[in-house]
């Protein structure tokens, strides 16, 4: 059961072959047994997600179920759910039990899928290793000394561990894709503007965007077509007229499936900077993809070697304004003691944030500053917009760029982390995506010494159906998604 | 001594006639207990959204039309980060770089002149809640409370060039504005709780001095009276410092009314830096011309332009036009009871309205919206004056009895008491032989070349008839019977 795809978990809820209740505290005791393992969830609430089963399976009685009814959900502790605690990682929220629901999980329950526990992530989902969160970090299941990825550490390591069939995530700069990438799962992270980030804890406003983290294509395809929408309560959702992102997956083609396709090979991605083994496990996918009928075509992205640089000036003037509001006054972490108003608010922060927190809060508030304004925060739209069009421009000549989602397997618990430079530079091939506003999924693509590697692939915006559809006939020839690592049986 | 010149520019919030907040669905209404307003945008809870209200976009255009302003196509809503309690998110949303507003006049008089401002700009932004530091019981003792009703309720702040040039023109200024803001509907204009409130930035320099002084800001003036005190204390300590030869330094000053003085809160060196960047949950403004021309074709006459009809079409004087358009609901009221009466009588309705009515209302402490009479019944009573039904001191006695609520019209209190002017000829005639017969002591002294016989002649004939002698008619048959 546990190995089962979404769709052959809907059957088998349909056909009432395994109820949710049984199939929701199948997930809880494999949780029980394998979390203290990996450090994947913060908050399991089993009468509260069995409750919701029991409704689930009501419905499925009633032949009402649509595809996710019944099946139980991991969602990243990013997420307000409705009387669940949601830390964001962080100690300043470690008491905030939510009084509403974000847009993503008011769309699952709607959807009548199981909320199975609240993920694991780096501190307001600042990190790419969850080595940052105030719970400790994440293990990776295919080797616990190895970091699983970040910041949506935490689903990705429940799904990979089949402590549940699927996940959220959010993606800021590459969150949801890099620890796919690390743990041999697949995640998308759809265009800007796809997904409501209506209760979603805001780390970036104008880069996070939430999507689904799962062992497959076809998987994230019926996660998206729950989570996207257009919300009224987010300025920035885009009012576009609903559509099935797996309705490219049933296609059959005569021939050869990807027959026409054009694929990008951006100069930059496969330059310096990568590790040799994860590149070669790339140019062999790319192979896969020339065998389906791809053609493969050189296209350049000359700015990209400014996305780092111009993504740690943006994301973090956006945090520091986005995490103001942490101030102890009305709810989350007080300090215990203090002298007065402003010593409230300093001890506050300095008790309630971690490090990385901090760091890029002052990285924030300097590059924002008057004097310092036009030279960071103004250069780096600049960039922001140079990226964009290398992207329309490459567009105008393929139809899917792929490249590495990480420039190497999962590295070392602490390895990266007295080093922030050498961490930063492991999203390398994924802030320019989300500079850029982008849809982009990385799925598995082989192994390095037993280690994951993940294919990225970037859509034009709106494309997440044909790049869902890309991925997805790669993994119909290809069974690299569909190994687990050993030892959670 | 050296001759000073006053230089101040005005910025003044004016809070937003909208139901909701402006970035939430929250009510604006004032008075409620604390943080009922309140709810998970306002207090902002972690993942919370803005979403613009676009009631709080048309009084912003709408004020930009008035005051022939452009309204910009493209604006953008910017964070201003700072952190106290009672700004919930740690930023306060506000249009920094691209206002909605850009340009704009506003004429105002003061004594017999008129003069143009100029305005810099309006923009859109959301107030914060309050801090209460007493007045919160035993149980707070020592405490602070956060009231966060008030918080995103939508102000627009209308800034002036250095235009103006002492406080007697500033306060006109402000009347004006404030007049306007609530004549086109945007503000309620009340200024005890705070709906419009202005700060002055004030300074001065030697007469012909090219470039400005160092300006002060005198924070949160919320009365005109204290406007006027404020800027005029601020002004002579400001010359006063000069003269003992100091500098003045850039600061942000609170007005003390009871000491009538003004102190400085927090100088240049602890300003904030706000580290203004546009707000990425919200797409930058955009109006069309749609918009705007359907907003243009919702607006009533201004002020402006009514006085300027009222010259024309009444023929009122500058003066009249000017007291009666000094609101929507006086101007408003002043038509009704031309509409009533007539338009021959539109210059008797103005002096009826500034005149006995403004007195009453003003002596009893009220406002046009709350007075006794209505328009339409002061037009009733107008139109009878003017068509000779009764003279103007018997009208008097049909105010009061109209304001007493001792009748619903003048023509039902005309008839019940029997109040029309006797004018025809006749009757006339055989009362003034009588009183003439009667006072023969009187008409011989009119004789001798006393004029003042004659009046006390009129006086006997009004008081013979209780007052309803029409007085001109009086007087004409007895110059006819004397001379």
């Amino acid at each position: 059961m546990i190995e089962h795809s979404l769709q052959a978990l809907a059957q088998a809820l349909a056909s009432r072959e395994i109820s949710s209740v049984e199939l929701t505290q199948l997930y809880l005791d494999r949780i029980a047994r394998y979390n203290s393992q990996l450090n994947a969830y913060i908050t399991i609430d089993a009468d509260g997600s069995l409750a919701q089963a029991r409704a689930a399976d009501a419905r499925l009685a009633r032949g009402e179920g649509g595809p996710l009814t019944g099946i139980p959900i991991a969602h990243k502790d990013i997420f307000c759910a409705q009387g669940w605690l949601t830390t964001c990682g962080s100690k300043m929220l470690s008491n905030f039990v939510s009084p509403y629901d974000a847009a993503v999980i008011t769309r699952f329950k709607t959807a009548a899928a199981v909320m199975l526990g609240k993920t694991n992530m780096d501190e307001f989902a600042m990190g790419s290793s969850n080595e940052t969160s105030f719970y400790g970090p994440v293990c990776n299941p295919w080797d616990a000394s190895c970091v699983p990825g970040g910041s949506s550490g935490g689903s990705a390591a429940a799904v990979a561990a089949r402590l549940a069939p699927a996940a959220t995530g959010t993606d800021t700069g590459g969150s949801i894709r890099q620890p796919a990438a690390l743990c041999n799962l697949s995640g998308m992270k759809p265009t800007y503007g796809v997904i409501s980030r209506y209760g979603m804890i805001a780390f970036a406003s104008s880069l996070d965007q939430a999507g689904p983290l799962a062992r497959s294509a076809a998987d994230c395809a019926i996660l998206l077509n729950a989570m996207a929408g257009f919300d009224e309560r987010d300025s920035t959702s885009l009012d576009r007229p609903a559509e099935d992102y797996g309705r490219e997956l049933a296609a059959t083609t005569g021939g050869k499936p990807l027959a026409g396709l054009k694929i990008g090979l951006p100069a930059e991605f496969f330059g310096e900077g990568c590790s040799p083994v994860v590149m070669q496990l790339v140019e062999t996918a790319l192979g896969e993809y020339r065998k389906l009928g791809a053609e493969t075509i050189a296209v350049s992205l000359p700015n990209m070697q400014l996305s780092v640089a111009a993504y740690y000036v943006i994301a973090p003037a956006e945090a520091s304004s986005n995490l103001a509001r942490f101030d102890g006054v009305r709810y989350g972490y007080r300090a215990p003691a203090y002298h007065d108003l402003t010593d409230m608010y300093c001890k506050s922060r300095a008790q309630g944030f971690g490090a990385e927190v901090k760091r890029r809060i002052l990285i924030g508030t300097y590059v924002l500053s008057h004097g310092y304004y036009d030279a960071y925060y103004l250069q780096a739209q600049r960039i922001r917009r140079l990226i964009a069009n290398d992207f329309a421009r490459a567009f105008s000549q393929c139809d899917v760029i792929i490249g590495p989602t990480s420039p190497s397997t999962a590295f070392k618990l602490g390895e990266k982390a007295a080093d922030p430079v050498q961490m930063y530079l492991s999203d390398i091939y994924t802030i320019a995506v989300n500079l850029a506003g982008l849809p982009a999924i990385s799925i598995p693509c082989g192994f390095a010494a037993g280690l994951p590697a993940g294919l990225q692939l970037i859509g034009d915006y709106f494309s997440e159906a044909r790049l869902l559809n890309v991925a997805h006939r790669y993994q119909q020839e290809n069974a690299w998604h569909l190994q687990g690592p050993g030892g959670f049986t | 001594m050296k001759a000073w010149e006053v230089v101040i520019g005005i910025e003044t919030h004016a809070q937003l006639a909208t139901r909701s907040k402006i970035f939430s669905g929250s009510s604006t209404a004032f008075g409620a207990a604390a943080n009922i307003h309140a709810n998970a945008v306002d207090i902002a809870l972690p993942g919370v959204l803005p979403v613009l209200n676009r009631s709080a976009v048309e009084c912003a255009i709408r004020f930009g039309l008035a005051v022939g302003a452009s309204i910009a196509a493209r604006s953008v809503f910017a964070r201003k980060n700072y952190f106290y309690p009672d700004l919930p998110k740690g930023y306060q949303i506000s249009q920094y770089e691209l206002p909605v507003v850009v340009g704009g006049s506003l004429l105002i008089q003061v004594g017999d002149s008129e003069k143009v401002v100029a305005l810099t700009r309006a923009h859109l932004e959301e107030d914060a809640g309050k801090s209460l530091h007493e007045g919160l019981g035993q149980h707070f003792h020592g405490r602070s409370g956060i009231d966060l009703n008030r918080a995103g309720t939508p102000l627009l702040e209308i800034v002036t060039e250095p235009d103006l040039r002492s406080a007697a023109e500033a306060v006109a200024y402000a009347r004006a504005l404030h007049a306007l803001v609530r004549w086109i509907g945007i503000c309620d204009g009340n200024m005890q709780e705070g709906s419009f409130r202005c700060d002055a930035n004030v300074s001065v320099r030697p007469v012909g001095q090219p470039h400005f002084g160092t300006r002060r800001e005198i924070k949160n003036l919320n009365s005109f009276r204290f406007m006027q005190q404020a800027i005029d204390y601020e002004v002579q300590w400001q010359i006063a410092t000069l003269e003992d030869g100091g500098c003045i330094e850039q600061a942000t000053v609170l007005f003390d009314p009871d000491s009538g003085e003004t102190r400085a809160m927090r100088s240049k060196e602890d300003a904030h830096d706000y580290r203004y960047f546009p707000d990425p949950d919200l797409p930058p403004l955009t109006i069309d011309r749609q918009w705007v021309d359907k907003i243009r074709s919702q607006l009533p006459e201004l002020p402006a332009a009514q006085r300027d009809r009222l010259i024309a079409d009444y023929g009122l004087s500058a003066y009249d036009a000017k007291v009666i358009t000094g609101s929507l609901e006086l101007a408003a009221y002043y038509e009704t009871a031309v509409a009533v009466a007539g338009r021959s009588n539109a210059k008797a309705c103005a002096n009826w309205v500034m005149g006995d009515l403004a007195a009453r209302l003003n002596k009893e402490n009220r406002e046009i919206a709350e007075s006794p009479v209505s328009a339409h019944q002061i037009g009733g009573l107008v139109a009878r004056i003017g068509d000779g039904t009764i003279s103007t001191n018997i009208a008097r006695k049909v105010f009061d009895a109209l304001w007493s609520g001792a009748g619903s019209e003048a023509d039902e209190i005309i008839a019940r008491e029997g109040l029309q002017q006797i004018s025809d000829s006749g009757s006339l005639d055989t009362m003034l032989d009588e009183l003439l017969a009667a006072n023969a002591a009187m008409v011989a002294e009119y004789r001798a070349g006393k004029e003042k016989a004659f009046n006390a002649l009129v006086g006997q004939a009004m008081k013979a008839t209780r007052g309803k002698a029409n007085p001109q008619r009086v007087s004409d048959l007895l110059r006819k019977k004397l001379d």
